[in-house]
């Protein structure tokens, strides 16, 4: 991606020590950078004041990421936002954020695995995604909510189709986030119903700091995976979702499950 | 409709509310006869129990009338006269079919709450906190019930509402409490605090075995019904040494199995009660101690300990050594009610056990305030409050 911004002249296979300003900053964190940073500098300057200083010495060290496109608190806290280009498949290692969920439904493995199988289900279930559409026997189309209301779209195939046992997807070069994830279902220790293994890996544009600041508004993906797979367990043991309302939200409408939801009560 | 509800430490009020709604088609609304005031619901009244905000509807012992129930609740007919349990369940999780009610997995809402503390969240209650489901609860002339289907039990024609009222929550708590004792025929059990859940559990002890059962605390009208109603052989731990007495009626041994029914607002005169005192005002802990730890220093060798007074948080010294030096089991938790209702109903039916005889006060919901005041300081004898909606 040109960006008129200097380059880095280190190879990525140079390590960070040989090379002190390998870029570690993505290129749209860059221009954000060189912005906020020229703006805090003549802020500081009008002002002369301590905090005036304060101004323009921030101003200056956010200057210098933006330019050379090096954080030194990136390479300290061992983040690297410029890697992700999405020219590979899935989630390159050392990035993105994992979540990952174990639970016990008491229903058989077979059914789950093949509503887990039916990937149009999964918004049904997962309340980040908006929709899946399936293009063919491996390949899908995903488009996940993302923080401060924007949509984000990946299309992602199916890596590992074991029937009863484990699917496993990774999304495709030219995406718009990187994610990978995976179920296993296995026969329950206790005799009864299958335990579930869900693995999700992510690494949203803008990498960990937007990771962190949705984590701050609360829009954290392990929490709202944990609430997820909780009312599709309560919904298939026991046939529908707990509440504690007092009565039906206005405009409530029935979540529609495509699903035998029988409970057994024997 | 109007219900009690909760308003801070020691803010009870009664006020309006909506009345509530069929909202999942497992689900029932009761009108409520007859509601009480449970030991338990003093934590709150004290402000003990985190996660409760103004306005939340208190009580988890009640009965009454359906009048609605969901397009899935075949059991119930609208006009049933039914005692609901305080635990909910929801019947199709692993620990429902297990018999293990009060552990359901898909019954609290707020799982992720309770599951911040505990690592697991048991099942929702009623009116109980936010963080064991916030749902509201039976001091009030209605109430939802959910998973009416598998938790609601009809009651004969014959039996008055307050016969039968305490299947909700005390008399299977102190049936509980005495099962979890492992009771050989003969044994001796010894039960801390006589209040409903402790005269339920000496009942349910001899019912189950026991040769003597020794009650214990320093109100004399409770040792009273402990005496006289329950036939147990009564200690005021105000006026005797109670691990001294537990010896000597056990030849030394100490008792097979003992009941803590007192829980986490413990009272005592002892150096370790004080602690406890001056610990929870420093915040130290959540939870008073000092009956739990005079019962596992009391119980036999190789015996049981019981544990149906509630905990909530976090309690400090334990005696874990004494407990592990001595071989004691330690069981506990809320009541799997669903599990006894059938077999304690039939015997509230064979006129084995009238649970109306622990009740002093009966009054109207409009005076619930003044009644959580009388109930928690003791005032006027109070053993049992019921309130009539």
């Amino acid at each position: 991606m040109k960006t008129g911004l200097m380059n880095s002249t280190c190879s990525s296979s140079q390590s960070a020590k040989q090379c002190p300003l390998s870029q570690n900053v993505a290129n749209s964190e860059r221009v954000l950078s060189l912005l906020g940073g020229g703006s805090l500098l003549l802020m500081g300057l009008r002002r002369g004041s301590g905090a005036g200083l304060l101004g323009v010495a921030a101003g200056a060290s956010l200057l210098y990421r933006g330019w050379t496109g090096h954080c030194h608190l990136y390479e300290g806290l061992g983040i690297n936002t410029a890697e992700s280009q999405r020219t590979r498949p899935g989630v390159a290692s050392h990035q993105g954020s994992k979540v990952h969920s174990a639970l016990h439904i008491n229903r058989d493995r077979q059914e789950i695995y093949e509503f887990w199988r039916n990937l149009e289900n999964l918004p049904q279930i997962m309340q980040h995604l908006e929709s899946v559409t399936v293009i063919d026997e491996k390949r899908s189309e995903w488009v996940a909510r993302a923080p401060f209301g924007k949509t984000l779209q990946w299309e992602a195939e199916i890596i590992t189709d074991k029937p009863g046992e484990v699917i496993a997807w990774q999304s495709l070069p030219g995406s718009q986030v990187d994610t990978a994830g995976s179920v296993h279902f296995k026969d329950s220790s206790t005799g009864a119903g299958t335990e579930l293994v869900v693995s999700i890996m992510y690494n949203p544009p803008g990498g960990q700091i937007v990771t962190q600041i949705a984590h701050l508004l609360g829009q954290d993906l392990q929490t709202e995976l944990n609430q997820d797979l909780r009312e599709f367990k309560q919904l298939l043991e026991a046939g529908e979702i707990a509440t504690n309302a007092i009565a039906p939200e206005p405009g409530q409408i029935q979540k529609p499950v495509m699903f035998d939801l029988k409970v057994d009560k024997s | 409709m109007r219900a009690v509800s909760w308003h801070g430490k020691e803010d009870i009020r009664v006020e309006t509310f909506p009345d509530p709604q069929i909202v999942n088609p497992r689900d029932a609304i009761v009108k409520v006869s007859i509601t009480a005031i449970c030991g338990s619901d003093l934590h709150l009244y004290t402000g003990r129990i985190p996660t409760m905000h103004a306005g939340d509807i208190l009580g988890h012992e009640f009965m009454g009338e359906v009048v609605a129930v969901g397009h899935e609740v075949s059991n119930l007919q609208i006009g049933d006269r039914v005692v609901v349990p305080f635990t909910i369940a929801c019947g199709g999780c692993y620990f429902c079919k297990h018999d293990l009610w009060s552990l359901c997995d898909n019954s609290n809402p707020n799982a992720w709450m309770v599951e911040k503390l505990y690592g697991h969240s048991p099942s929702g209650l009623f009116g109980y906190s936010h963080m064991l489901g916030g749902y509201a609860g039976g001091q009030a002339e209605y109430v939802r019930v959910p998973f009416a289907d598998v938790g609601p039990i009809t009651v004969p024609e014959g039996l008055s509402d307050e016969q039968v009222l305490f299947l909700s929550d005390i008399f299977p708590t102190g049936f509980m409490a005495a099962e979890n004792c492992q009771i050989r025929e003969g044994d001796t059990v010894a039960v801390w605090g006589c209040g409903p859940v402790g005269l339920f559990a000496i009942w349910s002890a001899y019912k189950l075995g026991a040769g003597q059962v020794i009650a214990i605390d320093r109100f004399p009208e409770r040792l009273k019904l402990a005496r006289e109603y329950c036939k147990a052989k009564t200690l005021n731990y105000e006026e005797v040494d109670v691990f001294t007495m537990l010896q000597e009626l056990t030849g030394g041994r100490g008792p097979d199995s003992c009941i803590d029914a007192v829980g986490s607002e413990a009272h005592g005169t002892t150096l370790d009660a004080w602690y406890d005192l001056a610990a929870e005002k420093l915040l130290l802990e959540t939870d008073r101690g000092h009956v739990l730890r005079q019962v596992i220093h009391s119980c036999r060798k190789g015996g049981t300990v019981s544990i149906p007074g509630v905990y909530g948080g976090f309690l400090d010294k334990v005696p874990i050594g004494a407990a592990f030096g001595k071989g004691l089991q330690l069981r506990m938790g809320q009541t799997h009610v669903h599990r006894y209702l059938p077999r304690l109903l039939e015997y509230i039916r064979e006129g084995e056990l009238d649970p109306s005889f622990l009740i002093t006060h009966r009054s109207s919901l409009e005076q619930a305030a003044d009644m959580y005041r009388i109930f928690e300081q003791k005032q006027d004898e109070c053993i049992k409050v019921v309130l009539q909606t």
